[in-house]
């Protein structure tokens, strides 16, 4: 009983700290680029302020795109819940495979889509199409990454592979290496920041996750946003504790989760700063070149798994 | 041992002499100086091997047995005469103006390191020394196929360079394996390339590795040998450089190469069941002969077309050697000889022919033999000893080549036959109009040493008539060797 | 039966380190700057130096050391110095290639990587060395650098294939028999110096004679006559 209500503290744990890693992520680049930061809090008062406001829906508007907001949340959240963020051996943990991490977050990409044409108009569609570009290439990078992760583990539950890594101890794999560095640049390319995308413009040659929200207002507006948020924690989440899972809690004393919850928070942090690093440092790629850029990581995460093949075992 | 440590010593001294001297107007005759005693000391080798049988130098670093004696012979020879016929020929390249002084110093040199590099190679008792040697060939002769600096000749030096490279490059790999495979059954480490060593314990070795080292050696030495698919660089390299470069490449570097893959031969067969090498060989040397066969007919260029000719017989030799058995290594062996000598000679007289006429394009060479008798002879009876006519050498070696492949592989001989008669006839339709046709206005005869030919062309007859006993029992020795019984 | 998790933190490492070295081989099959291709061929020098070293380390094969040695400063600081070098004598260093489909390079580069795991196979499992399993990463590198001297049409691009297959040679010696006698192996590596002299001589050839280091532009001579 105590353990379900845990995992239910951990997902509403997720999905309320999802905005304010977004936050530090804008905190840490207006200081490295010598701006004045807003507040950490600044996407919660965003958030709150887009629930506030009226719905304005577009006259063709069907039912598709009034529930796609719920969907896409709904499925991110449900993403979210299978995490270990701070304890593994939880009840969800049942749950927790990569694969089915991975359906979700197609789901909600294909009613996103499918949203984004609803109304007709020519933003929509073309974010539409950009949006599957991208993910038709990096799905199988992400996926080569996660099976790399199953191989070594034995298996394609989350929890058990974290479990697997704590107990062999630090090991230096090259797999691991390969697979981390093409997680990272899918992780990149699938919550749309630079060099793949930039959240923050809406400058219609160069658009791709925006494109296709543009027509959103209000409430769904925030929920979509809110999921984007989502994703960003869980793909940090999923790069730090699969790869560097110490800190994590293995039992359910209060102590160990105290532990998991500094741990988890100070792995953030610093991935944090690194995504920041690196949007400071390149420049936005020319949308023709993202191709090449997934390709990277499809072949990174392919070596990965190669490595683990060839090197590691036999 | 003194022998070999002239032999050795002289070209490796040569191409250090040469290097400083070898712009000077005597330059031509320390090259023939040279050679000369590098063949000396090679047939006096050659007796000391032939009366005492294999020769192991202390320190094991050389080994000499019949079978690459009679290399170290025959690439001394060759050596010697191309060196004969290169003092005049490059002094004429030099007064027309295609060569500067300083290229003639590079040439010079090199051309006694090339002989250093596969002397070394043939005597190697090191499979390793063996590959570096043999990379050290295409080192050294380089820069000779690009001497004339034109655009077709740096682009055949190139593709030379990087084709031979990545396939050497191949046979080391195969090396390493063969290394591998070695050192399990070679209590000394440092010993196990070393051919004496090998050759006695090769039973033991692992067969699957030495059979994909094998696969590894066939493609690297056989880039080398110039076996399709992997022949691209030879006709480049043979039309392009000097015609003395010409001669030696296809007299002798193809040779050492082919050696090479033989000697890994040997080793594979004594610890891989089946014919697996031998089927190998047999395949990609059949190929080799049909194909340059065919190429043959569609040449425009002299040296390419003779370049073919090269490509076909190192096809039917790898082929022989592949079928394995006495009757078919003899053949195989003579084989190495008369082309060599043959093709040597016709590449002497192909140089003088493309002198007179001022260009290498078949279509403007023309009436040799009424221009100069002496020239279109040589390249009339050249090409007819080495289209396989009686009684010349190449006829003998052919001859027994087919009748061990009818022993054997009674079904081959058909495409052999064919291959054999397609050669034939893409040689002559080029040759009749060259050496009878009507002689173009203003051509006129040069000046040129034909005692080279002459004396190749001899020996390839007389091999063809008579093959002297102690040569026979020369190459009877290496048959036993490579086949395990002797011929005769 | 060997696992990378009861190997010793040393022995991991040289894995890594192969893992790494094959990366740089991708690495220089998609890099299309020269300046960094020669900057990337330094690195997998010196990455190979480190492992072998550390292979040395490990091993207790005192004459791996002075391999080490030797390759780090032949493959990691003479020939990418020489070629750099030579590049900017050439007045080349801006040149960008434009790589042919570059993603079925990179494909066609990780079927080959399987396809030497599977040639290799048979020589992991005979070999006894803690090395045995990167035999095929090594094998690898010498394929790649063939691909890469297919796959490029600058004169420079080929010449850095060429080495970097060698780096493969050296390694697969390295790591399936702990490197070849000595003798053979400086033998091997006064090849090499001299094929990168070489290779620096006819680049001026080959810019003398077309002003280009395109080798497409090398197209002469036929199989047959047109």
């Amino acid at each position: 009983m105590i353990a379900w209500l845990l995992a239910l503290l951990q997902t509403l744990l997720f999905i309320g700290a999802a905005p304010l890693l977004s936050g530090w992520v804008k905190v840490a680049k207006c200081r490295l680029q010598n701006r004045t930061a807003p507040s950490v809090l600044q996407p919660y008062r965003d958030l709150a302020k887009l629930f506030g406001k009226t719905l304005v829906l577009a006259e063709h508007a069907s039912w598709l795109f009034r529930s796609t907001p719920y969907i896409v949340f709904g499925a991110t959240a449900l993403a979210a819940a299978v995490i270990p963020l701070v304890a593994v051996r939880l009840p969800t943990a049942a749950i927790a495979d990569v694969i089915v991490l991975v359906g979700f977050f197609a789901l909600a990409r294909f009613f996103l889509a499918l949203a984004a044409m609803d109304i007709g108009t020519a933003f929509g569609g073309m974010g539409a199409s950009r949006e599957m570009t991208v993910s038709s290439l990096a799905e199988p990078a992400l996926l080569m990454a996660v099976f790399t992760l199953a191989m070594t583990a034995s298996s394609t539950n989350l929890s058990t592979a974290m479990q697997h890594t704590l107990e062999s101890g630090l090991v230096l794999r090259p797999s691991f290496l390969f697979a981390t560095l093409g997680l990272m640049m899918v992780a990149v390319a699938e919550t749309g920041r630079v060099p793949i995308d930039n959240p923050v413009t809406h400058l219609e040659l160069t658009m791709i996750h925006e494109a296709m929200i543009l027509e959103y207002s209000g409430r769904h507006l925030a929920l979509i946003e809110w999921a984007g948020q989502l994703k960003l924690m869980i793909y940090a989440v999923l790069i730090a504790n699969i790869f560097l899972p110490w800190g994590i809690a293995t039992g359910f004393a209060p102590a160990a989760l105290l532990i998991g919850v500094l741990a988890i928070t100070l792995k953030l942090l610093v991935l944090g700063v690194a995504l920041v690093m690196v949007e400071t440092l390149l420049a936005k790629m020319r949308l023709f070149k993202a191709p090449e850029y997934l390709h990277l990581a499809f072949l990174l995460c392919l070596l990965g798994m190669l490595s683990h093949v060839i090197l590691e075992v036999g | 041992m003194i022998a070999l440590q002239f032999m050795l010593g002289l070209p490796f001294a040569g191409a250090l002499l040469l290097a400083l001297l070898g712009h000077s107007r005597k330059a031509g005759w320390i090259n023939i100086a040279v050679c000369a005693g590098t063949f000396a000391a090679a047939l006096s080798l050659a007796l000391g091997v032939l009366d005492n049988g294999p020769l192991l130098s202390p320190g094991k670093l050389f080994y000499i047995d019949a079978f690459n004696v009679y290399l170290v012979v025959l690439t001394a020879f060759v050596g010697m005469t191309t060196a004969i016929f290169s003092r005049p020929y490059m002094q004429y390249e030099l007064s027309r103006g295609r060569l500067t002084s300083r290229r003639m110093q590079l040439y010079h040199a090199m051309y006694q390191g090339f002989l250093f590099a596969m002397l070394l190679s043939l005597s190697s008792n090191n499979l390793g020394i063996l590959w570096v040697a043999m990379e050290g060939a295409t080192l050294a002769t380089v820069l000779l196929v690009s001497l004339y600096r034109t655009p077709e000749s740096v682009e055949a030096a190139w593709k030379y360079f990087i084709l031979c490279g990545v396939g050497i490059a191949q046979a080391l790999f195969g090396t390493v394996l063969l290394f591998f495979a070695a050192e399990r059954v070679v209590e000394n480490r440092d010993e196990a390339l070393l051919w004496s060593v090998l050759h006695g314990g090769a039973a033991q070795m692992e067969p699957t590795v030495l059979a994909l080292a094998f696969v590894f050696l066939l493609v690297g030495y056989g880039t080398k040998v110039g076996l399709v698919p992997l022949h691209n660089w030879l006709p480049d390299a043979h039309s392009e450089g000097p015609t003395p470069m010409s001669a030696v490449l296809s007299g002798l570097l193809l040779n050492v190469a082919l050696y090479a893959l033989v000697r890994m031969k040997m080793l594979v067969d004594g610890a891989v069941p089946g014919q697996l090498a031998g089927h190998l060989m047999m395949g990609f040397g059949l190929l080799s002969f049909l194909v340059a066969g065919l190429f043959l007919h569609r040449q425009s260029d002299i040296k390419r077309m003779f370049s073919y000719s090269s490509i076909e017989h190192m096809g039917l030799m790898t082929f022989a050697f592949g079928v394995g058995g006495p009757l078919a290594t003899f053949g195989a062996l003579l084989h190495m000889t008369v082309h060599s000598l043959t093709k040597s000679a016709i590449f002497v007289t192909v140089g003088h022919a493309a002198h007179i006429a001022g260009t290498q394009s078949i279509e403007k060479i023309r009436g040799l033999i009424k221009t100069q008798p002496a020239v279109g002879w040589g390249l009339l009876v050249g090409t007819l000893a080495i289209a396989g006519f009686p009684p010349f050498g190449v006829f003998t070696s052919e001859f027994l080549l087919l009748t061990a492949t009818m022993k054997s592989w009674p079904w081959l001989t058909l495409p052999l036959l064919t291959g054999l008669v397609i050669a034939f006839s893409g040689l002559f339709r080029h040759l009749q109009p060259m050496v009878y046709g009507e002689v173009p206005a203003g051509q006129v005869a040069v000046q040129a040493n034909m005692l080279p030919v002459a004396l190749h062309l001899l020996i390839v007859l007389w091999l063809g008539l008579a093959i002297p006993g102690f040569l026979a029992h020369w190459f009877d020795q290496a048959t036993a060797l490579i086949s395990g019984s002797s011929l005769l | 039966m060997m696992t990378i998790d009861n190997l010793s933190l040393y022995e991991q490492a040289i894995l890594l380190l192969a893992a790494m070295v094959l990366f740089t081989s991708f690495a220089l099959l998609a890099q299309t700057r020269i300046l960094n291709l020669i900057r990337v061929f330094a690195w997998q020098g010196t990455l190979l130096a480190v492992t072998t070293g550390m292979v040395a380390v490990v091993s207790g094969q005192h004459h791996l050391y002075i391999s080490a040695l030797l390759t780090f400063a032949l493959k990691a600081l003479l020939i990418p110095w020489m070629l750099h070098r030579l590049v900017l004598r050439l007045d080349i260093q801006s040149d960008v290639e434009s790589v042919v489909q570059p993603a079925v390079v990179l494909l066609g580069g990780a079927a080959l990587v399987v396809f030497c795991y599977w040639v290799a196979l048979p020589i992991v499992q005979l070999s006894t060395l803690i090395t045995r399993n990167t035999i095929a990463v090594s094998m690898a590198v010498v394929l790649l650098g063939m691909l890469m001297i297919i796959s490029r049409r600058k004169a420079v691009s080929q010449v850095v294939g060429f080495m970097s297959m060698e780096n493969g040679l050296f390694f697969a010696a390295m790591v399936s028999t702990y490197g070849m006698p000595m003798a053979v192996e400086l033998g091997i590596a006064f090849d090499v110096l001299v094929a990168a002299i070489l290779f620096g001589v006819f680049f001026f050839q080959i810019r003398a004679s077309i002003e280009s280091l395109d080798i497409d532009r090398l197209n002469r001579l036929h199989e047959v006559e047109e």
